[in-house]
């Protein structure tokens, strides 16, 4: 019995260790991305060509689920707006919707599973195939080549997506509310351009994406470099990633959320 | 993939999350009421009942500006509210400023009605006729208590 608890405590203090450990490894590797950041700068076609892989290819996942997320923001918020003889507030209803939680939230859920997990894997790979050790040998840092265009696309990429994910949603509320449903356009748009504020409530969604950019990125980095060299590692290293990215985008969002709309 | 096509796509992309940031701006967002287009006037309230920071102005219908800040003047003990008005209105010294109901349950705001004064209002004023806010609460009570008193009469 006494056996069976010692073990068990020690089995817990053995993951706390190991998760603080972690979180302090990806800490100092977040510094260490950022201070070589600089080949990035030098030679920006690095970037480029991971925007390309990270940013263009999750496209037309961003573009056809905001279009999606909006229709039915249009179907559901008519349906509860009528009730109340409200219907013509469904433009304000679905843009502030959209652009201050949906569009960052599931924009950086999809970019995570998207483009996190792609970018995780093919790391790991690299490190797998000893392609990272390769390079240190020939005197090149993969930290400043492999790692840091990737997350500064990362970063680069989100808050577009996230862009295109509230105009295309709203395009969408558009399509239902006015096109199929019949509501005065007029009324759909103004009431909206009334509602929605420029720095309350887009820029705060832009800021929420940034930081979603980032928090998503390093997580998918962090995991990719830091993954056992192995098939198994790499498979378990990309599943972690869509796991706490999407664990940490939920929670970061509570937080800026609490501090940006506290019904002032 | 070939550096050129791949610097196209690149440039696509980022041209179009630009132009969604555009369209969320002009067209979803009201951007022309921030900036330096607009003045601040202050108006002294008894009472706001439940005017918030960012709720229209109107004059006419119109949205001509936005409420910015709501305090509490200890000196007069009345809510002091900073109103910006876009820059493109003008009004004269002796504006009433009310505060309003859009339909029964909706939002509150500023109404301001134009008065006859030849000088306009300039950024840092004061507009000093206000009305206050209808507190549904007082006008039951007030309501009730005329009963009351009628009752005796009789």
């Amino acid at each position: 019995m006494l056996d069976r608890t010692i073990i068990l405590l020690r089995s817990l203090g053995h993951t706390t260790i190991n998760a603080v450990w972690r979180l302090g490894y990806a800490g100092k590797f977040f510094f260490l991305t950022l201070k070589s950041s600089g080949t990035s700068l030098r030679r920006p076609h690095l970037v480029v060509r991971e925007v390309y892989f990270t940013g263009v290819r999750s496209l037309i996942i961003i573009i056809v689920s905001g279009l999606f997320v909006g229709m039915v923001l249009g179907l559901q918020g008519y349906e509860t707006l009528q009730r109340y003889g409200a219907s013509s507030s469904l433009g304000v209803m679905v843009a502030l919707a959209l652009v201050r939680e949906l569009g960052p939230v599931v924009s950086a859920l999809l970019f995570a599973s998207r483009a996190g997990s792609a970018i995780t894997a093919e790391i790991g790979l690299m490190k797998a195939t000893e392609q990272l050790s390769a390079m240190e040998m020939m005197a090149v840092d993969p930290v400043a080549r492999v790692v840091a265009p990737r997350f500064w696309s990362g970063v680069a990429s989100l808050p577009l997506l996230t862009a295109i994910f509230n105009a295309m949603g709203i395009y969408g509320g558009y399509l239902i509310g006015v096109v199929l449903i019949g509501l005065d356009e007029g009324s759909f748009w103004s009431q909206m351009q009334a509602g929605v504020d420029f720095r309350d409530d887009i820029m705060n969604g832009v800021i929420k994406s940034f930081v979603f950019g980032i928090a998503v990125t390093l997580i998918a980095v962090f995991e990719g470099y830091d993954s056992p060299p192995t098939a198994e590692g790499v498979s378990g290293a990309t599943t972690r990633t869509v796991v706490i990215s999407s664990l940490v985008i939920l929670i970061l969002d509570f937080i800026l959320t609490s501090f940006m709309f506290r019904g002032a | 993939m070939e550096r050129t096509t791949l610097d196209l796509w690149v440039g696509i992309f980022i041209a179009a999350g630009i132009a969604a940031i555009l369209v969320l701006a002009l067209k979803v967002g009201n951007f022309s009421f921030n900036g330096s287009n607009t003045y601040e006037v202050y108006a002294y309230f008894d009472n706001i009942g439940g005017l918030k920071p960012r709720a229209p102005i109107k004059s006419a219908g119109v949205v001509v500006g936005r409420v910015a800040k709501i305090a509490f003047d200890p000196k007069q003990y009345k809510a002091k509210v900073t109103l910006k008005i876009d820059k493109q209105y003008q009004f004269s010294k002796d504006t009433t400023a009310s505060i309003l109901t859009s339909g029964l349950l909706g939002e509150q705001y500023i109404g301001l009605d134009m008065g006859a004064d030849e000088e306009m209002l300039k950024a840092g004023d004061t507009i000093t006729l206000t009305q206050s806010a209808i507190v549904l609460e007082k006008l039951i009570g007030q309501f009730i208590f005329n009963k009351a008193g009628s009752g005796n009469h009789k």
